[in-house]
C-alpha cells in the first residue's frame, strides 16, 4: 500500500427497529452524521460505495444527499456488503482516485429468521422444502460439534450472551438495552439446540457510514482519524464447513475466517497479541466462541476459561464486542460489518463513553462472517 | 400401505436396502447430492454407504419459513450430519432417537421416512442391532 488511508468520519443510525423510516433513509442519516464528524461536505466525496441486502440500492441516496455527479457503486455482497464497500473505498483513496471516499451500508429486514431461496445458492428445492436450509441450524451444528471436541459448556454460551446484553446497556446505538441474566438466557426456549433464543441475534435495521481519506490530505486539512492498517476479505476455501451445505468433504479444509485473519495480520505487520479491542461476528453465542480461536486470540477450548474469568469483558485482557455485537444490536446485513468498524473507530478515538475500553486502546480488530462462507477482517490503528 | 413419492428424483436408490446417490468428482472428492445440469458433466454417480457416524446434530424447534413445506401442524425435528467413512459427510434429518440419546460418533444408518402424506425423504437413525 503506497498510501496510508484513514477513517476521518463515522456515523451510525441506531440499530433495532425504526418504524416509519426506510432503510435507505437510515443510511442517509448515517452519511450526514459521518460528514459532520469529518467536518466535510457531501460535494467533497469523490467516490462512494454502499449497499443493503433487503432495503434497495444505495446510489439512490444521492436524491437526498445532493446530485453532485459522484460515482456511486452499489455493493450487493450479502454479509460482506459493508466489508466490500470499505475495501473498495480504501482502494479508491490509496489509488489516488479521489480525496474523500464514502463506505456505507444499511438494511431493514422483516421480522424473524431469514428465508433464503435454494436456487439463489445453487441448491435443489428439496433442500429447502424439507427444512434443512436454515442459517440457524448451521450455527447450531457447528458449535454443537465444537463443544463436543473442545469441552465448551452451555454456561459459556450463556456468558457470551450475558456479556453482549450487559455491553448493550452502555451503547446508544444498540437495540437490546436491558441486561439479561445467565439463568434466563440458559432456560429460554430452545431455537436450535444448544442455542436458546437469547443466544441468537435477530435480523434488524440500521445504517453506518464511514468517510475515508489519505494521510496526506488528513494532515493538510487538520482532520483527525484512525489509520486502516489492513482490510482482508476472503471467500471459502476447499473443504470448509459452511452454511447451506448438503454435504461436507470428509477431509477437513481451511476456514475463510482463519485465512482472512492471517492476511490482515500480515498486511498490518502485527499479531493477535497486539490487539487491544476486538469486534467478532456473533451471529449467535457459539460464533463468538469459535471466532475467538479462528482469529487467533486463543486456542480451541480456552474460551471456557476466558468467559469464566471475564477476560473478554470491557476492562478485561481483550474486550470483545464492546457495543454488544450482533446479539445486542441485531443484524442488518448491509450495515453489520461496518458497525464493527464504527465501534472500533469510537474506541480508538476515546469516544465510546460508558463502554470505553480503558488504557487508551491503540489497535482495533473487526471480523465479519456470513453466507455462503466469507469473511472480512479490518485492523485499525490509532494515529 | 401408502406408496409415497420421493421428495425429489435421484436422491437414493429404489431397492429394499436403499443407498444415497452421491457424485465423485474428477479429483476423487465425493459430494451429495449428485450435481445437476452442466456441473454434473465431469461427476460420476456413486452409491454411498448406508452406515456412518454422527458428526453433529441439532433440533429444529420453530417452523421454518417457505420454501419449507412440511406437514401441519408443525412438529419439531432433529437435523444432523453423518460421516460416511472415507466418503463424505451428509446433512440429513435424524429419526428414531431423542435429542438426549444423540452422542458424537454414534453409529447411524440410512432410512427412508414419510415426509408428508404424499412424499418420503431420507433420514438417518441409530443403527439397530439387526
Amino acid at each position: 500500500m503506497s498510501e496510508d488511508v484513514y477513517i476521518v468520519g463515522a456515523g451510525i443510525h441506531p440499530f433495532g427497529r425504526t418504524d416509519g423510516r426506510a432503510g435507505r433513509d437510515q443510511g442517509v442519516f448515517a452519511v450526514r452524521q459521518a460528514l459532520a464528524d469529518a467536518g466535510i461536505d457531501w460535494d467533497q466525496i469523490g467516490f462512494a460505495y454502499g449497499g443493503s441486502a433487503a432495503a434497495g440500492s444505495a446510489d439512490i441516496m444521492v436524491n437526498e444527499l445532493g446530485l453532485t455527479t459522484v460515482p456511486f457503486i452499489n455493493v450487493s455482497n450479502g454479509c460482506a456488503t459493508g466489508g466490500s464497500a470499505l475495501a473498495s473505498a480504501r482502494h479508491a483513496v490509496a489509488a489516488g482516485a479521489c480525496d474523500f471516499a464514502l463506505a456505507t451500508g444499511f438494511d431493514k429486514h422483516p421480522r424473524g429468521a431469514f428465508n433464503p431461496r435454494p436456487a439463489d445458492y445453487g441448491l435443489p428445492e428439496w433442500y429447502g422444502e424439507t427444512g434443512l436450509m436454515l442459517t440457524t441450524q448451521f450455527f447450531a451444528l457447528k458449535i454443537q460439534r465444537y463443544m463436543q471436541l473442545h469441552a465448551i459448556s452451555r454456561t459459556t454460551l450463556g456468558r457470551v450472551a450475558e456479556k453482549a446484553f450487559r455491553n448493550g446497556t452502555l451503547t446508544n446505538h444498540a437495540w437490546r438495552r436491558s441486561p439479561v441474566d445467565l439463568d434466563t438466557i440458559l432456560n429460554a426456549p430452545m431455537v436450535n439446540d444448544p442455542l436458546t433464543k437469547y443466544m441468537f441475534c435477530s435480523p434488524a435495521e440500521g445504517a453506518v457510514a464511514l468517510i475515508l481519506t489519505s494521510g496526506a490530505r488528513m494532515r493538510e486539512l487538520g482532520l483527525s482519524g484512525v489509520r486502516i492498517a489492513s482490510v482482508a476479505f476472503r471467500t471459502r476455501p476447499e473443504g470448509s464447513f459452511e452454511v447451506f451445505a448438503p454435504s461436507i468433504r470428509a477431509q477437513p479444509g481451511g476456514k475463510p475466517t482463519e485465512i482472512a485473519s492471517k492476511a490482515a495480520y500480515e498486511m498490518a505487520g502485527i499479531g493477535p497479541e497486539d490487539v487491544d479491542v476486538a469486534q467478532l461476528q456473533d451471529t449467535e453465542s457459539g460464533a463468538e466462541v469459535m471466532h475467538m480461536a479462528e482469529n487467533g486470540f486463543c486456542r480451541d477450548g480456552e474460551q471456557e476459561q476466558w468467559l469464566a474469568q471475564g477476560w473478554s469483558e470491557i476492562g478485561g485482557r481483550l474486550p470483545i464486542n464492546t457495543d454488544g455485537g450482533c446479539l445486542a444490536c441485531g443484524e442488518p446485513i448491509g450495515a453489520s460489518g461496518l458497525r464493527q468498524v464504527y465501534e472500533n473507530v469510537q474506541q480508538l478515538r476515546g469516544r465510546a463513553g460508558a463502554r470505553q475500553v480503558p488504557g487508551n486502546p491503540r489497535i482495533g480488530y473487526s471480523h465479519v462472517y456470513g453466507a455462503p462462507g466469507l469473511s472480512a477482517v479490518a485492523i485499525l490503528e490509532k494515529a | 400401505m401408502t406408496v409415497r413419492a420421493a421428495i425429489a428424483p435421484g436422491l437414493w436408490t429404489d431397492d429394499p436396502q436403499p443407498r444415497l446417490i452421491g457424485g465423485r468428482k474428477p479429483n476423487g472428492e465425493i459430494v451429495f447430492p449428485m450435481p445437476q445440469g452442466d456441473s454434473a458433466d465431469t461427476v460420476e454417480p456413486v452409491m454411498l454407504s448406508r452406515r456412518g457416524r454422527l458428526w453433529s446434530w441439532t433440533t429444529q424447534a420453530f417452523e421454518p419459513k417457505a420454501p419449507y413445506r412440511g406437514p401441519q401442524p408443525f412438529e419439531p425435528y432433529l437435523v444432523g450430519y453423518v460421516e460416511l467413512p472415507g466418503e463424505v459427510i451428509v446433512e440429513s434429518r435424524l429419526v428414531g432417537a431423542t435429542l438426549a440419546e444423540l452422542v458424537l460418533d454414534m453409529p447411524m444408518e440410512l432410512v427412508i421416512v414419510p415426509f408428508d402424506d404424499a412424499t418420503s425423504t431420507f433420514a438417518f437413525a441409530p443403527e439397530t442391532a439387526s
